[in-house]
């Protein structure tokens, strides 16, 4: 899996960090998401599809190859 | 339970489109249906009043999904064709041209219809924001036009004031409350935020109830409040609030609140769920019935309905969030702010324009807010609202 993130599209939300916060992070001063891990581990697969899932922004984009 | 053969979802909006893509992700290799009032596919609504409304952004960056994941989703969409009634025994959606839908599961996903004022919808010129055409019409009309009167001093009103100030538009913002979003954020903050709006050059007429909207030759010319004093106005939007979209279940016997009335699991009966702002749901970790007008509820309570179409049993227990920009300020609120709460600052420095507050009452912290904060505000809800059920995770069940 491959995680890209979109920071023009980010609103800050944080709803990523709340579920998945081994992968994204965000900025201190104006809370725009920070890619921590864009290969994540197997173990994080299923909360990163939810983070994706539930960006307000649908700024966060998966590609998955098996 | 068996997985459904067939979903049928009301409402193609972002609790819907979420709710359809939570269910594939999950495996769910049935029949997925959209039906949705509106012509459109689906797009998002926070950009409405802000993005799209100044011209920043065009129609096609609002929408939701690209066309690839929208067919990746294998779903049809039925557009611009409002539901006028459901059986829910037969789990059957009659459509306003007489067509009959049916699924296995019916998801109730139709939003809020805007309040309007008396003698509105006789006038040109006035305006509400909910839908993509309302807000491209609201557009054009600020560009033809100079004075604008909101009418509505609730996070939507204050969103347009200030996006028709960066257009240099003339405006004034009238509404019942004392000042700028007293229901959602108190009198503390939104003293704060009526400040940046007045030093913005907003005109507020605050506290006062809105008589009568003025016109001439069928075509509004402005507002008169109960103070009796005259604001002139080009074009109004009124912005006094939603009513849940449950018009078309009357009759149904489906429990109609405030909202479709669900149990914790988001179900109203057999087969049938509703999600998002036109739902209202037991919330186990309150002990009491909650609706939620935001976007990020959308999203989260559509994971929710998802898990237990497929079987999952989940309780809803979301610590509530919402954010709004206005101008240079991003204000993010979790859990339950309300106008009865103490506001006291944890973080930051008011005078500079960042911080983080807490609201406690009856010595329980209720709600964070953060004020250009927004990580600050995050971790601040981590340490204070954990206590909170929240939701399992999928992720994590």
């Amino acid at each position: 899996m491959k995680i890209t993130v979109d920071e023009a599209k980010c609103c800050g939300a944080g709803q990523c960090v709340l579920i998945a916060p081994e992968v994204f992070d965000q900025r201190d001063d104006d809370g725009i998401v920070v890619l921590l891990q864009p290969e994540p581990d197997e173990a994080q697969h299923a909360a990163v599809r939810e983070a994706a899932a539930v960006c307000p922004a649908a700024a966060i984009d998966l590609s998955e190859h098996p | 339970m068996t997985s459904p053969g067939s979903i049928l979802i009301v409402g193609a909006s972002a609790a819907g489109l979420s709710t359809a893509e939570a269910l594939r992700r999950h495996g769910y290799q049935g029949r997925l249906t959209f039906l949705d009032a509106e012509p459109h596919l689906p797009y998002d609504r926070p950009p409405l009043s802000k993005q799209l409304l100044s011209g920043a952004w065009e129609p096609p960056r609002v929408q939701l999904r690209g066309q690839a994941q929208l067919d990746a989703l294998h779903a049809e969409f039925v557009l611009g064709e409002p539901a006028v009634a459901l059986d829910p025994a037969e789990r059957a959606v009659t459509t306003v041209s007489g067509r009959v839908l049916r699924g296995d599961v019916v998801v109730i996903a139709t939003g809020l219809t805007p309040l309007r004022l008396p003698g509105q919808d006789h006038l040109e010129g006035v305006h509400v924001l909910r839908a993509l055409d309302d807000a491209l019409a609201l557009r054009h009309a600020l560009s033809a036009g100079t004075r604008l009167v909101v009418v509505g001093e609730g996070v939507l009103g204050a969103e347009i004031a200030a996006t028709a100030r960066t257009l240099n538009l003339e405006v004034t913002l009238a509404g019942m409350g004392g000042t700028l979003l007293n229901d959602q954020l108190g009198q503390v903050i939104g003293a704060m935020l009526a400040e940046k709006h007045a030093e913005r050059g907003v005109r507020l007429r605050l506290g006062v109830a809105i008589e009568e909207l003025t016109g001439a030759a069928g075509r509004v010319t402005g507002v008169r409040p109960a103070s009796g004093e005259f604001l002139p106005a080009d074009m109004v939007v009124v912005a006094i609030g939603s009513r849940p979209a449950t018009g078309w279940l009357e009759g149904s016997g489906l429990p109609l609140g405030d909202g479709v009335e669900c149990d914790s699991r988001c179900r109203a009966a057999e087969g049938v769920y509703a999600v998002g702002d036109v739902a209202s749901f037991q919330h186990e970790g309150l002990g009491r019935r909650l609706r939620l007008e935001n976007r990020t509820n959308a999203t989260e309570q559509a994971q929710v309905v998802a898990a237990n179409i497929l079987g999952a049993d989940r309780p809803y227990t979301p610590i509530p969030y919402f954010w709004t920009d206005q101008y240079d300020v991003k204000i993010q609120a979790h859990g339950l702010p309300s106008a009865a709460a103490k506001v006291t600052i944890a973080d930051g420095d008011v005078a500079q324009g960042r911080f983080t507050a807490l609201y406690q009452e009856g010595g329980q912290v209720t709600a964070v807010l953060g004020w250009n904060m927004p990580k600050q505000a995050r971790l601040l809800r981590q340490q204070v609202l954990g206590a909170w059920q929240d939701t399992p995770r999928l992720a994590t069940a």
